[in-house]
């Protein structure tokens, strides 16, 4: 990393030119969100830019003492954990069988898992729907992270593969001459080893979870189950007069996204762009 | 479902949305991610600001740019501080318009995104091959466009198709600021899939859209595999973990 550092071109008064323009727009409407929660609608309405004038403090109290903001920051903190739990487990025994096992028609199994990769969830939402109804599942808070988890399951499994087909098979002779079974190997030594991976597609499942939109929106519609996004959107319409208010518990809402970004960074852009070195 | 003319109307609009991503974020985040691609103060800092957006969710994305679109809003304001007050339109109520105001919002949330992606394709890239260039009398123009550019190759395939197949199932942002209108003009098919499967509880015509949508995704998936990423997929996502 130093040595590359060091290769690189110095920047120029364009190329920081360059960055503060794209910080600028980046910013700023994330800054109008955050700030707006301080003014009142008046303030809004005439001065939308520039510090709010004196600062309200109301907004940001009312939401962060309502129930119903705390309630959709609770459901949405459940069905993300919930999904992630069972995506990782479920994936990670999936990758397991179709890294250290062979047997006859593995691959044809993991071309299925990549395709999953290319099913997108709105066009499997009218089943998905008639489905949950079936098993009783809607309005309830499983009904959102069962089908989450699956729908994680594709990326979980063509990220885990690889990296648990990647460890020596020596390991696996070395435990099972040390009395581990097949499961003791699993448990023991290819979980722990495969670390780095299993966190990447965790924070990856949790994200998406935790962001979605559409499946909550088919299957929760009793507010108190809402989750944030929903409560976001939901909030909007409810106090559409209200401008300053919903921009205080649209703020309210970006703080578990930022917090929880800015803590994996590293993980989430590592997982994206493929440089995670574990 | 093929017949109906609103329906044709938002797969069209599916497809401007792609086309514009990859006529225009792409190149625009080439051009920043080489920009930025050098020794700069708080580069750490910035990787963090420019990748916010796309952690947010587009609920989130949605209401925000939805407040301040409104008539007389922050971006109004900010355009008449610019002396630019007469280039104010109606952004979302307009039919014209509305697709292009939702493609910047788009921008706008997954910018960041594209950069952070090909920065990390640039890192890859050895300088010394760059240097080896120069060494050559390659001018800095001539060596990001006979080297850096195809050795980016794989990484823009790879964003192109998230692109493309993110644009086609376009849905949350959509729902929230317009709900598909005016009259229809920024539906997408998921939007259109969600109102007749859904709103009018029309769930056999609902299914006919699914499939639709599916199939479509699937063919372009197919195509670009067969064409373009070959085993670009396989090296990227296994590369994810190396």
């Amino acid at each position: 990393m130093a040595k590359r550092r060091s290769a690189m071109t110095p920047g120029t008064p364009f190329t920081y030119l360059a960055a503060v323009l794209v910080v600028g727009i980046t910013v700023v409407p994330l800054l109008f969100t955050v700030l707006g929660g301080f003014r009142t609608n008046a303030q809004i309405n005439t001065s939308p830019a520039g510090w709010p004038k004196p600062w309200v403090l109301s907004n940001y109290t009312e939401v962060l003492s309502s129930s119903i903001f705390w309630r959709a920051m609770g459901n949405s903190a459940f069905i993300a954990l919930v999904a992630t739990a069972l995506a990782v487990a479920v994936g990670s025994m999936a990758a397991f069988a179709l890294s250290r096992y062979t047997f006859k028609g593995r691959e044809g199994l993991y071309t299925l898992f990549t395709i999953g990769l290319l099913f997108p969830l709105s066009a499997a939402a009218l089943p998905l729907y008639l489905l949950l109804r079936q098993l009783n599942l809607l309005e309830h808070a499983l009904g959102v992270a069962l089908p989450e988890a699956a729908f994680s399951l594709p990326i979980t499994i063509v990220i885990l593969r690889p990296f648990m087909h990647a460890i020596p098979g020596e390991l696996e002779d070395a435990a099972a001459m040390d009395g581990a079974g097949k499961l003791g190997f699993f448990w023991r030594i290819l979980l722990p080893l495969s670390r780095p991976a299993l966190t990447t597609v965790a924070i990856l499942a949790f994200v998406t979870s935790w962001n979605a939109y559409l499946l909550p929106l088919l299957v929760l519609s009793d507010p108190t189950d809402f989750t944030l996004p929903l409560g976001v959107a939901a909030f909007q319409t409810q106090y559409s007069q209200d401008t300053a208010r919903i921009l205080a518990y649209t703020a309210a809402s970006m703080i578990p996204a930022i917090g929880f970004f800015v803590f994996a960074e590293r993980r989430i852009v590592g997982g994206l762009t493929g440089s995670v070195k574990g | 479902v093929l017949d109906d003319e609103v329906f044709l109307h938002s797969l069209l609009h599916n497809i401007i949305i792609a086309a514009l991503s990859v006529a225009i974020q792409l190149p625009l985040s080439i051009a920043i991610a080489l920009l930025l691609n050098r020794r700069i103060r708080g580069r750490a800092a910035l990787r963090l600001v420019v990748f916010a957006p796309y952690v947010l969710s587009e609920a989130i994305t949605a209401v925000v740019w939805l407040l301040m679109l409104q008539p007389d809003g922050l971006v109004d304001q900010i355009f008449r501080a610019a002396g630019l007050g007469g280039a104010i339109q109606e952004w979302l109520a307009d039919g014209n318009l509305v697709l292009y105001t939702l493609f910047v919002v788009i921008t706008w949330k997954y910018l960041g995104f594209g950069i952070i992606l090909l920065l990390a394709g640039l890192q890859s890239i050895p300088a010394e091959l760059r240097e080896a260039a120069a060494t050559d009398g390659a001018s800095a123009w001539q060596t990001t466009r006979s080297i850096t550019l195809p050795l980016l190759g794989p990484t823009i395939r790879i964003w192109i198709f998230l692109s493309i197949i993110g644009s086609l199932q376009l849905f949350d942002l959509v729902w929230i600021m317009t709900l598909g209108g005016p009259a229809n003009a920024s539906s997408t098919m998921a939007v259109y899939l969600l109102d007749h499967g859904f709103s009018r509880y029309e769930f056999g015509y609902g299914s006919a859209v699914s499939v639709v949508l599916f199939v479509v995704c699937f063919i372009f998936a197919l195509i670009y595999q067969r064409f373009a990423l070959r085993r670009d997929t396989e090296g990227a996502l296994t590369r994810i973990v190396e």
